[in-house]
């Protein structure tokens, strides 16, 4: 039976209230508070050390955001962000739509002439402008604190990189915050909801990075010759890649190393990843690499994520219409 | 004139084996106010999810206005108004944001709807409200709040899933009143309830339901009839005389039964003038005599009490 009317009515009401919403409320102070914290503390650390080093750099922006000082348990710039950015989606979309049937509002928004296509929609579209704000704001104070302090302008390339980094970092909100909307379609209870999520987000974001290499270990044909010499073998090397980008973080940051971090063996030296040594098939050693050919790297990861958005989105939206709406 | 804006054929739903309602019949006509009635879990918010198009049936028709609910959902949304059982609202907005969101969400330009929540609000008597935050509200200021979504909405059906419940003596009257002036305006209301007494004052003809299906409708004296059958009731107090042989003794008189300080008889017909007649004639002093309307309330415990075994 087909349905009359376009899906999409209301979406743009859904999202404007829902946005104000999110502006307007104590989590977005939180946001607001982790961003200033976060931009401040990781840029002066970076500036502090980048500054002691004479070394000449070409992309000394970048290097804000890849920063970390050697033999010390604090994280990179990036590596802080991908954990941080999912807790802030999960803030954001573990009670978006079980709290309307909590408030009772669920049944008598559904009552106007809306789908509830639009309702969900609304909702993320208004969760990731949310997202994005922050994150956006993060990148400006970082790059206008080492405007700052380091008095040199960033060059266009690296602007370029900058920003496709930013994206990058929103895709990977959106993830979350798809995953999230999820569960609070799923669970009636917030708390439920929350704690679940909470749970895939340790388990993805902690827990796994830690047993891939066991896993990799333990899977893979052993190569005698490689073992002696202390090397991984090629197909532990392959398992290591496929587990690692199970986990939507593995993603984000192999697309992000990629995109951030042109100088192939640099990066290799100071932090070997698994988006380190695809990068460096058929490279020559010590060039750098130009801005298309690292997005062309980082592309796969990129729709990755997307693909990961719209699937987890179309979960939660087809377990949305099936709900009974009475509480 | 009859215009039927809600028609229900052989309406079923089912939750896995439990049938939820079991083929239903009902027309609603406009500008009257119809009240669907029986205990909890008997079907009738599920009957009202059906009409809307927020469940789906599994069987029958339903015809809102003309449109299939499910077939055309927009349609029918934009000309009913809802007012769920214990409504919810935002509670960190204020009554006028509220308001304003479905209404916006209706799709209606932002100054019509401004405008039309003053009025709605105004009529709802919650105006020196308006801009608090809805979390301050009472239960009753809620469902007024609901009502006044429903006017500014412009609906030509108001569909009201128990509206009284939960609410005060003085509430549930200011309610009644206002969905009264609903009808007033034409609109036509199908409410749903297990306050009985309450209801049986503002609706025009019920609807009975038990397990799903309708025992019995039409008008609250038909019902009556029906099941209590007695077609005219009276209350008589009187002394001075043999009051009940005296009553006994009027043609048409069924049943005279003691009630408290007077009697309780029922008659196959309007047989008031002859009972004042006999008093009066047999020397005795007529205190009152009036007519009893059948209660709800008594067809429905005696309803429930006749289909003990079926329910």
């Amino acid at each position: 039976m087909r349905r009359e009317g376009s899906p999409f009515t209301g979406v743009g009401v859904v999202f404007l209230k829902e946005y104000a919403d999110h502006l307007g409320s104590v989590r977005m102070r939180v946001l607001e508070i982790l961003v200033v914290l976060i931009g401040v503390g990781f840029t002066a650390l970076a500036i502090y050390n980048v500054r002691k080093t004479i070394q000449r750099d070409d992309f000394l922006f970048l290097n804000l955001f890849l920063y970390q000082q050697e033999d010390s348990a604090v994280p990179s710039l990036l590596g802080a962000l991908a954990i941080v950015i999912p807790l802030l989606a999960i803030g954001l979309g573990f009670d978006a739509v079980n709290s309307e049937f909590n408030r009772r509002t669920m049944s008598r928004i559904l009552a106007q002439p809306i789908y509830r296509d639009a309702l969900l929609l609304g909702k993320f579209l208004a969760g990731l402008c949310t997202l994005a704000t922050g994150l956006t704001a993060l990148w400006l104070l970082i790059i206008g604190i080492g405007l700052l302090t380091m008095g040199v302008p960033p060059s266009s390339e690296e602007v370029t990189r900058g920003i496709a980094f930013l994206i990058i970092a929103i895709t990977l909100a959106g993830v979350w915050l798809a995953i999230a909307m999820l569960f609070s379609v799923i669970f009636r209870s917030t708390a439920t909801s929350a704690l679940c999520a909470l749970g895939l987000w340790l388990f993805l974001v902690i827990v796994w990075p830690m047993l891939v290499p066991s896993i990799a270990a333990l899977v893979a044909t052993p190569d005698p010759l490689a073992n002696r010499v202390g090397l991984l073998s090629d197909s532990q090397i392959d398992w290591f890649f496929g587990l690692s980008r199970i986990s939507p973080s593995g993603l984000f940051s192999d697309a992000a190393m990629v995109v951030l971090q042109p100088q192939t063996d640099a990066a290799i030296l100071r932090t070997p990843t698994v988006g380190m040594l695809s990068q460096l098939q058929g490279m020559v050693r010590g060039a750098t690499l130009p801005l298309n050919e690292s997005l062309l790297l980082a592309w796969p990861q990129i729709t990755t994520l997307i693909a990961i958005v719209i699937s987890v989105f179309a979960v939660a939206y087809i377990a949305f219409q099936r709900q009974e709406v009475r509480a | 004139m009859t215009d039927t804006v809600i028609e229900i054929r052989g309406l079923r739903k089912d939750y896995g084996r439990a049938v939820a309602v079991a083929g239903i019949d009902l027309d609603i006509q406009r500008g009257e106010i119809f009240g669907l009635l029986g205990p909890n879990g008997a079907g009738k918010t599920t009957t009202i999810l059906m009409v809307l198009g927020l469940t789906e049936s599994n069987g029958g028709t339903v015809r809102v206005l003309g449109e299939d609910p499910v077939r055309n959902p927009l349609a029918v949304k934009r000309r009913v108004g809802y007012l769920p059982d214990a409504v919810g609202f935002y509670d960190n907005l204020s009554a006028r944001e509220n308001l304003l969101y479905t209404l916006r969400l209706a799709g209606m330009p932002r100054a019509e709807a401004i405008a039309r929540i003053e009025k709605a609000i105004a009529r709802v008597r919650l105006s020196d409200v308006l801009d608090k935050r809805v979390g301050t509200y009472s239960r009753g200021m809620r469902q007024r709040l609901g009502i006044a979504e429903i006017i500014a909405k412009g609906a030509e059906i108001a569909i009201l899933d128990e509206p009284t419940s939960g609410l005060d003596p003085h509430a549930t009257l200011e309610l009644l009143d206002m969905i009264r002036d609903l009808k007033a305006d034409g609109v036509a209301v199908l409410l749903s309830s297990h306050l009985l007494d309450r209801v049986q004052s503002i609706c025009d003809r019920v609807a009975l339901f038990n397990r799903g299906a309708i025992a019995m409708q039409g008008t609250v004296k038909a019902l009556g009839q029906q099941v209590l059958g007695a077609g005219h009731a009276a209350h008589v107090e009187a002394d001075g005389v043999d009051v009940e042989a005296r009553l006994r003794g009027v043609a048409g008189v069924q049943k005279v039964e003691r009630d408290g300080r007077g009697w309780k008889l029922t008659a196959d017909r309007d047989v008031m003038a002859e009972v004042a007649q006999a008093i009066v004639q047999g020397g005795g002093r007529l205190q009152r005599l009036a007519t009893a309307e059948p209660s709800l309330e008594a067809i429905y415990t005696r309803y429930f009490e006749e289909h003990k075994d079926a329910a």
